[in-house]
């Protein structure tokens, strides 16, 4: 038995041996230098951009296919394959589309491929809530389009980075199941799922769901301004953070994200690797919910809770630095923020508002947050139960992972719930529509506000931003709701996450990496 | 005879309802899956939209008599992550599992079986006690803490092996083998010793008691008094003795075994059923859950019904008591 054991061992490593011979010579090609390994912690879901909103099908799309226009590094918007607009009216704006741009499949790209994705967005579970708001799209000739809106809409821009143009011909027909190619189908095979044919950088040549996505360069790439020298990216999905980040340091991955602040250290004492930062967007606060406990309606009550967070302490002791402390919605950039809004920590002030609202001796409530949705979010839970038992608020905290959080935060079951936020939008104006407005289950209006907060003036201002095309009238609105939200308590805000990527020191990531953390890939340097 | 097969078939069947109707009735335990495949502001009606139309709002029992009516077709429901078949998904899987175990297991004999004859036969030698002390530490420390351990040390200090992934796999008749190629190879070391660092010391310490337990027997005595070959005894007859328990118990630890990968699997991004399933786990793929239960549940029913009628064909008096 051992000796055929023995022997079958000698024997396949013979073969192995015999086989990697073999497969030597083909390894060393000259794409080898220009071939990146990308991880990040999850697949893209879809080959289909229109089949899920979440940011790593955006960091695909961006690979793939291009936006009409998409935000630069000081979020502005630049022009990919509108290459100028203008608005018209208060509800049109005309965009001018690139010439001689064509998909992966040879199609050329024209106005009629923008009005299929435009109406297919429209069809979208994910997106048809954003694209509410448009009226239609008109084609004016081959190479000009106007997008009309319903009412005056300040974000047309906004939304105009959403829109992926996807060959119309190459999805137009029955495939071999007899399903239309253009079906965005959520939980069942779709030629979408597996085929795509944008005007992207890259095309996707090799695909192993879950496991392994290879990108390629279009070689017929429209953009040849681009500085991008990256000729295949394989992404793989490596799910375990410790994992990931051995990967980079021992040179298996090239580029990775995301990066947790406890491994910041590692990467940057390597002499190989190099981390890049930037702030976020994603904003954590917590929901203090006025319906379930009547001690939160009392806004001194409120006060006294958000006197009590210390958010610096969260953020270099927790986070690790890893955040920008908060006391508004909406992060400084963005139309909405003001200055003087910030973090209110006070704790002798704490226990005088407990003491004049009559809760002297606290109460107890209940508090649920996720476990693995946000960085260290437990973490940061357990630290608030901490600081809110200073003033004697005696939380019985329940951390759960994503899968089971969101059911629960829906269905409120606790007094106290954590939730992050990051604006689809990018403007202040998001916050409000889903954390901070009066919940409306017909308009979908206040979805997560599980605090219950409702304050019409808030309501009033976010819908009159929300269709007021002047910028410095838009900004006074967006502005007096932070005010208010901050004057009343409404919500605890915590802190806004920042972004993190690492990479080894002969890739340019930083010009490619931005806020929205979806990396413009096409625009990778090596040396 | 032919009234026994049956009967164990038809007992296996039933182990199966059981063990669908088990899976079946904890999935919604595991989260939402709706959740999972819709943007966070994709607003409440959306959701419940396409909840009705994947008949999730259906109550247990239609759900559960869809379910088994398609079953009894081959069809185990699709994956919503993968959105394939979700068995085509496990079998696609299936290799990658099977070749790690193989290899680890291939590690636990050609080394606990050597070390643990040694350790018996000379208990008091300073290699045995090393070998027990070790044992020891290797078997309190968990796999994914000897994993990371191992990366940290082989990959990221010393570079000498890959830290994550399968590597080059060659399609062998539609079976993806990472075994036949340098890189592949490469890349099994790792993941295979921490896989087989948790059965390795339990391995050495029983075949070290089980031989230890035969070397006092009478036959071994009577052995040496007839002046038989120190070595002739050792590796001839007491070793074959030896054996007999261990394999016994090898064969529940090799389920076990599969249990481990998950955690192995994990830390090495290593593409198996293991990974497979906690990732089912995180995304709330109930179906593709729900079918991997049924599949090991599956697979553990056959060997042991196999199992069951060999002996029955080897050891008549087993029929006997399963006509009772």
């Amino acid at each position: 038995m051992r000796r055929l054991l023995a022997l079958t061992t000698i024997l396949l490593m013979g073969v192995a041996l015999f086989i990697s011979g073999c497969s030597k010579q083909e390894e060393i090609d000259e794409s080898q230098k220009t071939t990146i390994h990308l991880a990040m912690d999850a697949d893209p879901v879809s080959l289909d951009p229109h089949v899920q909103l979440s940011g790593g099908m955006l960091a695909y799309s961006h690979a793939i296919f291009d936006p009409l226009v998409r935000w630069t590094h000081e979020m502005t918007f630049e022009g990919r394959l509108a290459s100028k607009w203008e608005r018209l009216d208060t509800l049109t704006v005309r965009f001018w589309l690139r010439k001689g741009v064509t998909f992966h499949s040879g199609n050329p790209f024209t106005a009629k491929d923008v009005v299929w994705t435009f109406e297919r967005l429209q069809k979208s579970v994910d997106y048809k809530g954003l694209f509410e708001p448009f009226e239609s799209i008109k084609i004016v000739d081959d190479y000009t389009i106007d997008i009309v809106t319903k009412r005056p809409y300040p974000l047309l821009l906004n939304m105009a980075t959403y829109i992926f143009p996807m060959d119309s011909v190459y999805f137009t027909g029955a495939d071999e199941n007899g399903q239309d190619k253009g079906a965005i189908v959520k939980s069942g095979p779709s030629f979408a799922l597996t085929h795509e044919s944008g005007t992207g950088p890259y095309r996707v040549t090799a695909r192993e769901h879950g496991v392994k996505t290879v990108y390629e360069r279009y070689a017929d790439y429209w953009d040849t301004a681009s500085p991008g020298n990256v000729q295949k990216i394989v992404v793989t999905p490596i799910k375990n953070t410790a994992t990931r980040v051995a990967s980079l340091l021992s040179g298996d991955t090239d580029f990775i994200y995301p990066v947790s602040p406890q491994d910041f250290k590692q990467i940057e004492s390597n002499d190989q690797t190099k981390l890049v930062t930037l702030g976020g967007s994603r904003i954590i606060t917590l929901q203090l919910n006025q319906t379930r406990r009547p001690e939160f309606k009392d806004i001194r009550v409120r006060q006294a809770i958000v006197h009590a967070i210390n958010n610096t302490g969260i953020v270099t002791n927790i986070m690790k630095g890893f955040g920008t402390t908060a006391g508004q919605q909406g992060p400084k950039g963005y139309l909405g923020y003001k200055e003087e809004l910030v973090p209110r920590y006070d704790l002798e002030k704490a226990k005088v508002l407990m003491k004049e609202a009559g809760y002297e001796k606290g109460f107890s409530c209940s508090m649920i947050s996720p476990n693995n949705r946000y960085v260290n979010d437990a973490k940061i839970a357990e630290a608030v139960a901490n600081m809110l038992a200073k003033i004697n608020i005696k939380v019985d905290l329940k951390t759960m992972p994503k899968a089971q959080y969101w059911d629960e935060f829906d269905a409120k079951v606790a007094d106290i719930q954590l939730i992050g936020w990051h604006s689809d939008t990018e403007d202040s104006g998001n916050f409000s529509e889903y954390l901070s407005m009066c919940i409306n289950t017909d308009t979908g209006y206040g979805q997560y506000n599980s605090g219950t907060y409702c304050n019409p003036k808030v309501d009033e201002l976010t819908m009159a931003a929300q269709a007021e095309t002047d910028t410095a009238k838009r900004t006074a609105m967006l502005q007096e709701i932070e005010q208010i939200l901050y004057d009343d308590a409404a919500f605890v805000p915590l802190h806004w996450q920042n972004l993190a990527w690492a990479s080894s020191k002969d890739l340019a990531i930083e010009p490619i990496v931005n806020a929205m953390n979806f990396p413009y890939l096409g625009d990778l340097v090596a040396k | 005879m032919f009234a026994f097969t049956v009967k164990r078939i038809l007992q296996a069947l039933f182990v199966m309802l059981i063990i669908s109707l088990l899976g079946f009735s904890i999935k919604h335990e595991f989260g939402d899956p709706i959740r999972d495949m819709v943007g966070i502001q994709v607003s409440v009606k959306d959701r419940e939209i396409l909840r009705e139309t994947m008949g999730l709002n259906d109550p247990f029992i239609t759900q559960y008599a869809r379910f088994l009516k398609n079953a009894a077709h081959g069809d185990l429901g699709t994956s919503f992550f993968y959105k394939k078949p979700a068995m085509h998904v496990i079998l696609s899987k299936a290799p990658a599992t099977i070749e790690l175990v193989f290899a680890s297991s291939l590690i636990v004999i050609l080394i606990s079986i050597p070390v643990g004859i040694f350790a018996a036969i000379k208990p008091r030698h300073w290699f045995s006690r090393i070998a027990m002390g070790g044992s020891i530490v290797g078997v309190s420390i968990p796999v994914f803490l000897t994993a990371i351990l191992m990366i940290y040390l082989f990959s990221i200090t010393l570079g000498w092996f890959p830290s994550y992934g399968r590597g080059e796999t060659v399609d062998l008749w539609g079976w993806h083998t990472g075994l036949l190629t340098a890189d592949g190879l490469r890349h099994l070391i790792m993941p295979a010793i921490a896989l087989s660092s948790i059965m390795l010391p339990l391995f050495i310490r029983l075949i070290r008691s089980e031989m230890m337990e035969v070397l006092e027997t009478e036959y071994i005595r009577f052995a040496y008094a007839k002046g038989l070959k120190k070595k002739r005894i050792w590796f001839i007859h007491a070793f074959k003795n030896t054996l007999l328990p261990v394999i016994t118990v090898g064969g529940v630890q090799l389920g076990i075994m599969l249990a481990y990968t998950i955690l192995t699997e994990t830390v090495f991004q290593w593409a198996g059923m293991g990974f497979m399933f906690l990732e089912s786990v995180q995304r709330s793929d109930t179906t593709l859950l729900v079918a991997y239960i049924i599949f090991v549940g599956g697979v553990f029913v056959i060997v042991n019904t196999m199992v069951d009628i060999i002996y029955g064909l080897v050891n008549p008096t087993i029929r006997v008591s399963g006509r009772k």
